[in-house]
């Protein structure tokens, strides 16, 4: 493992699958009486959240909790930053506070990157989402979900449907499921898909209908309207009707197939309450997946040895 | 990442068999005897492993228990790396698979069992691995090899062979289930030390 999560693209086969069966021992601690390990007794991370979150930060210090850091929060409404402090003022002061772990949510994207390499601070650094751009732990919680139900995602055949352009799930998810060999198919309308989309490791195409019947997990993506400054798509009602997931469109679907959505999902927009709440839908239990994953994650970044030479595992081997 | 309990093996060493596969599944049976015996049958026992090496073993002395009384014997693998007082020493380790048997671990004699008890660190990591799963009537210790040199005040109640060894010297236990054949190996340093053995 490096040092920082901040791309699923930074992630070797053998580090994602690390990361997927250490979540799966982690998920297991959630059954016990005590929910906790003692893995990172003494280590401090910071969520430093700069854009509104719910379930990501939960999930973030619910894990944290369960390895025993001292987890703490820092939301940027309400804070110094509103009063104008830079990123680099802040991360400073993290520093000093002695922070092992930051775990970053910003709107720009990028952001996680500057913070991880500026030398500002000495801490592992978790992307949490940055902008447009990447959200590595939701798309390792993804794969861990379907691996889950489906088992190794090798030619498992996903189709990531809506808002491409504006998802930073969709790019974390097509760079990880490829590295897993899964085959990605991304679906939207053609002004919904970056520019660029020839260079990701993944198939495009703007027709929802004849992509569902050959696809295993159907991810549906909210349409980000708090990104859009455009008119991308007609109306809302013409988007549902060809891009949304709906009863009929599942019925098309192999029936071991998942429905997944990163939430939060709009109903009635891009996915129908009754396919959300069907039996195929695991969009519940991502969200419980989730913790696990963020727990794997914290431990295999900051449960060894975290001081100066970290990269070189070889030279730590102290004798048995 | 390399598991902790993979010991890398020492180069050029003289290798001596100790145990071969008939020593270690007499050994077991013996434990086996042993462990009904202090426990006045099968009743309320559950093994629990020790990864990796122990958790064969378990299986087998588990197997050997269900044999002779006839009963069904819970059989599991627990953890310890999470709870190791040398975590921080090295890289993060991948986890071991933690597998308690329906029922849970509560008011139950807990028989752990460990291929080589050395230290003593790993089965004070795992009685506090324990008690985060639940509160044990009792907990009991089987091992296969003791080595000697502990550093805790920890013993074991079945010992499958007492091997006085040098420090410098390495105990490895081989398992069907990994490495293709049954045996314990002593390698002793191709180098002869100055310094005087323990025994």
């Amino acid at each position: 493992m490096k040092k920082h999560l901040l791309s699923t693209g930074d992630l070797s086969r053998d580090d994602a699958l690390l990361i997927l069966d250490t979540a799966t021992e982690m998920r297991a601690i959630a059954d016990r009486p005590i929910k906790k390990s003692p893995a990172l007794r003494g280590r401090t991370i910071v969520n430093l959240f700069f854009e509104d979150s719910t379930r990501t930060r939960i999930s973030f210090e619910a894990a944290g909790k369960r390895l025993s850091a001292d987890v703490i929060n820092f939301a940027a409404k309400g804070s110094s930053l509103s009063k104008g402090e830079s990123l680099k003022d802040t991360a400073l002061t993290l520093e000093a506070m002695g922070a092992d772990a930051v775990v970053i949510r910003h709107g720009a994207s990028g952001a996680p990157h500057r913070l991880a390499t500026s030398g500002w601070i000495h801490s592992s650094v978790v992307n949490a989402g940055d902008g447009t751009h990447e959200h590595p732990t939701q798309a390792l919680l993804d794969a861990f979900t379907m691996r889950r139900h489906l088992g190794d995602l090798e030619g498992c055949r996903v189709a990531v449907v809506g808002d491409v352009l504006h998802s930073r799930v969709a790019r974390s998810n097509a760079l990880l499921l490829a590295t897993l060999g899964a085959d990605v198919t991304l679906v939207a309308p053609p002004t919904l898909l970056p520019v660029g989309i020839e260079s990701w490791p993944v198939a495009t195409s703007y027709d929802l209908d004849a992509t569902l019947p050959k696809s295993d997990v159907v991810m549906m993506l909210r349409v980000q309207g708090e990104r859009m400054q455009d008119a991308f798509f007609p109306t809302r009602r013409e988007y549902s009707r060809r891009y949304g997931l709906d009863a009929r469109r599942l019925a098309t679907m192999p029936q071991h197939a998942l429905v997944m959505h990163p939430g939060p999902m709009v109903r009635g927009m891009e996915i129908s309450a009754d396919v959300a709440d069907s039996a195929r839908s695991v969009i519940v239990e991502q969200v419980t997946n989730g913790v696990a994953v963020r727990m794997a994650v914290l431990y295999l970044l900051l449960g060894g040895f975290t001081g100066p030479g970290r990269t070189d595992p070889a030279a730590l081997e102290v004798p048995a | 990442m390399v598991s902790s309990r993979d010991v890398p093996a020492i180069r050029n060493g003289v290798e001596r068999t100790v145990l071969d596969a008939g020593d270690i599944a007499r050994a077991l049976i013996r434990i086996s005897h042993e462990i009904l015996e202090r426990n006045k049958g099968a009743h309320n026992l559950v093994v629990l492993g020790v990864p990796t090496r122990g958790v064969p073993l378990a299986r087998r002395v588990a197997t050997r228990l269900a044999m002779i009384e006839q009963v069904p014997v819970p059989v599991g693998a627990i953890d310890t790396t999470m709870y190791r007082d040398d975590l921080r020493l090295r890289p993060a380790r991948a986890l071991e698979h933690t597998e308690i048997p329906e029922g849970g671990i509560d008011a139950k004699t807990v028989v752990l069992v460990d291929d080589v008890l050395f230290s003593g660190r790993t089965i004070r990591a795992a009685l506090d691995a324990l008690n985060d799963l639940g509160r044990p009537g009792a907990v009991r210790l089987a091992a296969l090899v003791d080595r000697g040199h502990r550093q805790l005040p920890i013993r074991a109640d079945f010992v499958g062979k007492n091997l006085p060894t040098a420090l410098n010297e390495q105990v490895r236990v081989l398992v069907e289930e990994y490495d293709g054949r049954d045996a314990v190996v002593l390698t002793a340093p191709a180098q002869p030390t100055t310094g005087g053995r323990d025994w």
